[in-house]
């Protein structure tokens, strides 16, 4: 019984882990694919048919590079930063919940890796510690402009971070759970948590692009004003693994927001189709459809970046303290008042 | 002071509404923008594939004229390579022998012709020069190379095939 659990789990978290790393893999064709659509182009179509191989040959040629270190780094953080970052952008899918148990034999598989119960603060945690991969590395740069990156990442984390708790702390007083897996099981069927929370659904929004450092809050790595900020001196692999960093995060939080507001693997008629196709292949409809929904997304994402230039540092600032905490404190009281009145009603 | 042209408009700019500074409908707008753009007519051509229109008077890779018999027209007296303002040709003159007249017009020919392809910065003004209209750039693009000593083309490639 303990053994059939250990290989449960492991085979769940070698599928996850290469779900990440795959998805991250063809973002990075999605968004030049994209990129091109917007721009009334075609985008890269020579590796393999439409360019499926793209992101083939980019993995070969970031192995492929020399890889520098620039003799005033310090060697040790200048490695330890890249790590850092995939390390962390990695670690987050632990917790999401990909689907409703699945019924294998007699065994009830649940397709989440860890359902622990505090799953909201562990994203949070792991989304902290991200930053410091960003400014281990511009630190370990020795340059001016990967500093500047760095400290500028550093300070937009931090500010938005907090806005985003606040937001998340309105949604906590609707669900009442902090697991992960019970939000996503509340949300059953059409009951998501965006229509109970439309503004703080926004504000997790704004912030998850800007924890992501996706445009329109790159500042971290612009590359005309900071000749791409804080992995300036990488290359190789080293700067392989940041920008992949930056899609497995833009992955992880895709997933947290799919999750958190728009019901995860939930879908209108699913106890219909459960019933249908059986506890087995029913919830893997769910997992389609969460995924869908992560696609869709990440496709929001790379849409807004061709759409909107980037803020400048002062206007982030203002963004991010003078409007979004507010609004989500406001969020927080109203959420509260709504409650109450319901409770008292 | 007063502007001469008298074209100056000045702009009127009334503060924003709270509705423009939400920010958000303008964002709506643009992303709706965007997203159309993603269904329109792509401008790629696929260039080695297809080539796009040309001007007539697009200026491309040089060619060395034959004149109607078929003989080279060039009779290297270096004024291209004068007027040339990159110094992107070199040639070595040599003399007509007996027998030869079948190959070259004047008694004087281009023995060798080089012109760096990497030099030309194709202003046309050796074909401005040219006495002789032997030098023409009617060509294609000049095709990309991977060393340096490729793009320096010579007769072989630069003079047009023999009338048939």
């Amino acid at each position: 019984m303990e053994l059939a659990l250990v290989i449960e789990k492991i085979i769940l978290i070698v599928v996850i882990f290469g779900v990440s790393l795959g998805i991250a893999a063809y973002s990075t064709l999605a968004e030049r694919k994209i990129a091109a659509f917007l721009q009334d182009r075609v985008g890269p179509h020579r590796a393999g048919p439409h360019g499926m191989f793209q992101p083939l040959a980019d993995g070969l040629k970031m192995f492929l590079k020399e890889e520098i270190i620039p003799s005033q780094s310090s060697p040790i953080l200048f490695i330890l930063g890249p790590s850092l970052a995939l390390f962390t952008a990695l670690l987050g899918s632990a917790v999401i919940p990909f689907g409703e148990n699945i019924q294998i034999g007699d065994r009830l598989v649940p397709l989440q890796v860890t359902d622990i119960n505090v799953g909201i603060l562990y994203i949070f945690g792991i989304v902290s510690l991200g930053v410091y991969g960003i400014m281990i590395g511009g630190w370990a740069s020795n340059n001016k402009y990967s500093l500047m990156g760095a400290i500028r990442a550093a300070s937009q984390n931090i500010s938005y971070e907090i806005a985003m708790g606040l937001s998340i702390i309105a949604l906590l007083m609707v669900t009442n759970t902090l697991s992960l897996g019970e939000i996503a099981a509340q949300q059953h069927a059409w009951q998501w948590n965006v229509i109970y929370q439309p503004l703080g659904f926004l504000i997790f929004l704004v912030c998850a692009f800007a924890e992501c450092n996706r445009t329109p809050f790159d500042l971290p790595e612009s590359e005309n004003e900071l000749v791409a900020g804080y992995h300036t001196e990488y290359s190789g692999f080293k700067l392989g693994a940041f920008l992949f960093a930056e899609y497995i995060n833009m992955f992880v939080s895709s997933a947290v927001m799919a999750t958190l507001y728009f019901g995860g693997y939930n879908y209108p008629g699913m106890d219909w189709v459960n019933a249908m196709l059986g506890p087995t292949w029913g919830p893997l409809v769910g997992v389609a459809v969460l995924f869908a929904k992560i696609l869709l997304f990440i496709f929001f994402f790379m849409w807004v970046r061709w759409t909107i230039p980037r803020f400048r540092y002062d206007q982030l600032m203002n963004l991010g303290w003078k409007v979004l905490i507010p609004l989500a404190i406001a969020n927080i009281v109203i959420t509260g008042i709504v409650i109450t009145v319901k409770e008292l009603l | 002071m007063e502007s001469l042209s008298n074209r100056k408009k000045v702009i009127e700019q009334t503060p924003m509404n709270f509705w423009e500074r939400m920010y958000l409908p303008a964002i709506a707008k643009g992303l709706s923008i965007t997203f159309r753009h993603m269904f329109k007519k792509k401008e790629t051509t696929f260039y080695p594939e297809e080539e796009r229109e040309f001007s007539k008077n697009w200026r491309g890779m040089h060619s060395l004229k034959r004149d109607e018999q078929g003989r080279e027209r060039c009779t290297a007296c270096g004024l291209c390579a004068l007027s040339c303002p990159a110094e992107a040709i070199t040639m070595i003159a040599g003399e007509r022998k007996k027998g030869e007249e079948h190959l070259y017009r004047e008694e004087k020919y281009a023995a060798v012709y080089e012109i760096n392809m990497l030099r030309c910065i194709f202003c046309g003004l050796c074909e401005e020069a040219c006495p002789k209209e032997a030098i023409y750039l009617d060509g294609p693009i000049v095709p990309a190379d991977y060393l340096r000593k490729d793009f320096i083309y010579g007769k072989d490639k630069l003079v047009e095939e023999p009338l048939k």
